[in-house]
């Protein structure tokens, strides 16, 4: 088959490989602002700032504390949600009366100032972060060959998204979550601290790009400009699946991984724009996303 | 009217705004223990602002609303929800991303002694067959019956209901009226606020008429014959 197509089959599980990578980077991080979007109405564009700092904070918790990969995939992401909640309730909180775009604007000033930070502390070349010696070691599956991390990564990935999902569709807290984005006030009224719930479920977007940063430190370099690189992608990501969908964030952030490492095999000219072209063509067809609901 | 010291519920010179209007100007009236009182006037009177401000949801109010000696005006609705006060909003509020059966444990319980889902299902059969459904696929008098149902198992002793007539045919109407009815036999002090003036004065102890954000008067239920013309006047009918 891989000869008819005129493309080698390890090159094809390669790139099916890094695009499933990539899709679970996606799909944790459109899951992030999926979550944050539906109950706050504020477009997170410091996501990509967020999933920077968890990488950073595990590289420091190693350099400075010496605590290690399977500490920091714990600590990161509740260091940095940490972080997520004062910003909510000094910055954002007052935001939410007003329209979309002050949110996005905020977030995105935020961001700027967070990334030019780490810039002039730690300059925009990469640093390395080694791979957990647990995770040491590839699989040899026939095909190809599975470096374990990044099955790990695969797994770890999509345990989370799962298990988001479960949290958020399944259970009472989660009817609660969903209540509250329908009428806080009513929700209120039944006697639920709304505003609590607004700031913890800000706190675990944040924990999620902080966990997806963790995870990519050993991948990709830990750098300043990691979400910045990330981010725009992953925004298409979110507009495809449509705006607030838990499930539609999950499911296209892997498939579109899945397409954009597809691509690179058969015409790699298109690889980097495939998605925006996608984009362009779910919104011209179904405005509200994939999976939106109008 | 008097202090009397069965009083559940007290509103003192009661206002409330929405940004630059005001609305009501200064509401005063008590329910006792154990009452069904009724709130009737023209639209825009201020009768769901009187609850919406009771259960906290209109952040500008100033006066004094004590409920079970507890002073609420400055608490937000989710503590005054606690203290065991519950609304029933006229728009119904059932939630659309939510079954009927999570739309009924929504609200958590506050107070043990409310009723169990087998209770609220025998005093609404049409509920338990459409468990699973999605809230808002409910009929109106259904979604109307979920709206009061979901707040029985909370084991609050206030219940504010907001027009919960509204919209529905007479046999649905004569439904809500003999589960209000059922309500108030198990011991629920009731603040209904209600267009419907035939069938508030069969299930109504007390009449409080609003006006321009006032209370303007007052009929007990006995009274009601001897000064209907005198209501009638007041509601425009």
């Amino acid at each position: 088959m891989f000869d008819l197509l005129g493309i080698s089959a390890p090159a094809f599980f390669g790139q099916l490989l890094i695009g499933v990578i990539n899709g679970s980077f996606y799909a944790l991080l459109s899951l992030g602002l999926a979550v944050i979007f539906g109950m706050l109405h504020i477009i997170n564009f410091v996501h990509g700032a967020q999933y920077m700092l968890g990488a950073f904070t595990a590289l420091l918790l190693l350099n400075y504390l010496g605590i290690g990969y399977w500490w920091s995939l714990l600590l990161a992401p509740l260091i940095v949600g940490a972080f997520g909640i004062v910003l909510e309730r000094v910055f954002l909180r007052h935001l939410y009366k007003l329209d979309h775009v002050y949110g996005l604007l905020l977030t995105f000033g935020i961001a700027l100032v967070i990334e030019g930070t780490f810039r002039e502390f730690f300059g925009s070349s990469g640093q390395p972060y080694g791979i957990p010696p647990e995770l040491a070691g590839v699989q040899n599956l026939g095909f190809m060959f599975l470096p374990n991390y990044r099955a790990w990564v695969i797994v770890a990935s999509l345990v989370v998204c799962f298990g988001t999902w479960f949290m958020i569709e399944r259970t009472r807290l989660g009817s609660y979550l969903r209540a509250a984005t329908e009428n806080p006030a009513l929700v209120q009224a039944f006697g639920i601290n709304v505003p609590l719930m607004v700031s913890l479920t800000y706190g675990f977007g944040v924990a999620l790009a902080a966990f997806g940063g963790v995870l990519a430190a050993p991948i990709y370099q830990v750098s300043p400009l990691m979400g910045i690189n990330i981010i725009i992608v992953v925004f298409a990501v979110v507009v495809i699946g449509g705006m607030g969908s838990i499930l539609g964030a999950v499911v296209t952030g892997f498939v579109l991984g899945v397409v954009e490492g597809l691509t690179k095999v058969f015409y790699p000219e298109a690889s980097s724009t495939v998605i925006f072209v996608v984009m362009v063509l779910v919104l011209l067809t179904r405005p509200t996303g994939l999976f939106g609901r109008a | 009217m008097t202090d009397t010291p069965t009083a559940l519920l007290r509103v003192s010179d009661l206002h409330a705004y929405y940004g630059e209007s005001h609305i009501l100007h200064g509401v005063n009236f008590e329910v006792q223990e154990g009452e069904l009182l009724c709130l009737v006037g023209r639209n825009g009177a201020g009768k769901t602002t009187t609850l919406k401000s009771i259960m906290g949801m209109i952040p500008q109010r100033t006066g004094s609303i004590v409920y079970a000696g507890n002073e609420t005006i400055r608490l937000s609705s989710h503590r005054i929800a606690r203290l065991g006060i519950s609304f029933c909003p006229e728009e119904r509020g059932i939630f659309a991303s939510l079954t009927v059966s999570e739309n009924m444990l929504l609200p958590p319980v506050i107070h043990p002694g409310g009723m169990d889902l087998d209770e609220i299902y025998e005093l609404f059969p049409n509920l338990r067959e459409r468990a699973r459904s999605q809230g808002t696929k409910l009929s109106g008098g259904e979604q109307q019956m979920l709206a009061i149902g979901r707040i029985l198992r909370t084991g609050t002793k206030l219940l504010l209901l907001d027009e919960p007539t509204e919209g529905l045919a007479p046999v649905l109407i004569q439904q809500i009226g003999a589960s209000i009815r059922a309500l108030k036999s198990k011991g629920y002090t009731i603040l209904l606020v209600e267009q419907n003036f035939r069938f508030a004065e069969r299930v109504a102890d007390r009449f409080c008429v609003m006006e321009h954000g006032r209370i303007v008067d007052t009929i007990p239920v006995e009274e009601l014959e001897g000064r209907r013309a005198e209501l009638h006047e007041h509601l425009g009918v």
